[in-house]
């Protein structure tokens, strides 16, 4: 498989791949990154955005 | 600084007046740095801090659809189709920390800011997944 680096595109079994998670309060990320020679030259994120708080409305009431 | 999540407070004020439909309007996403300071006084769509073009990023952002709003009892929910997604490849930015929803239809009016961990992309693609449309995750849900 070619990967796009930024020394051009190369073939993925001569690069190091890494890929790791991370979750927070606002979002869960993906990633995937390739190396070349200790050089970060590929990095991919995939982000799952979580909720916003919802618009709370209450109604009133008349007596 | 950086940007704060939030539903724009001159949203809010926009929904009562009939302003936005969410549905019929163009809504678009752009992209932002750490640098960037939006927050619940947003109104609008800005360029500034924005990400610069790179790879099929282009300033403004992407569209992305709106389904109809929808309730589950007495809560009501709009949002993108559950799980939609938006990406760019081949892009290199090296903090993205924030997305700004916007309604480019009426003035480029601002909706909500997403906030989420910095992101370095290095000759990348870049994903967002939208939360399930429904009444507990939706992206807009008024209670």
């Amino acid at each position: 498989m070619i990967i796009t680096t930024t020394q051009g595109d190369i073939e993925e079994h001569l690069l190091e791949k890494r890929t790791g998670s991370c979750d927070s309060p606002t979002d869960t990320a993906h990633w995937i990154e390739y190396w070349k020679d200790g050089e970060l030259v590929h990095r991919s994120v995939h982000l799952i955005i979580k909720e916003l708080p919802a618009v709370a409305g209450d109604t009133t009431s008349f007596s | 600084m950086a940007s704060t999540q939030a539903l724009c407070t001159s949203f809010k004020k926009e929904i009562l007046t009939g302003t936005h439909n969410l549905i019929n309007d163009t809504i678009k996403v752009a992209l932002y740095s750490n640098t960037a300071t939006l927050g619940s006084t947003t109104t609008e769509y800005t360029p500034s801090e924005e990400i610069t073009n790179t790879g099929t990023y282009v300033a403004t952002g992407s569209i992305i659809a709106f389904e109809a709003p929808n309730n589950t009892g007495t809560s009501v929910f709009v949002g993108p189709a559950s799980s939609a997604t938006l990406t760019w490849t081949g892009i290199t930015a090296p903090s993205i920390q924030s997305c700004l929803v916007y309604n480019s239809t009426k003035a480029n009016k601002a909706i909500s800011i997403h906030t989420f961990t910095n992101q370095n992309i290095t000759a990348g693609s870049f994903t967002i997944t939208f939360p399930v449309n429904d009444s507990t995750t939706g992206l807009i849900r008024l209670d």
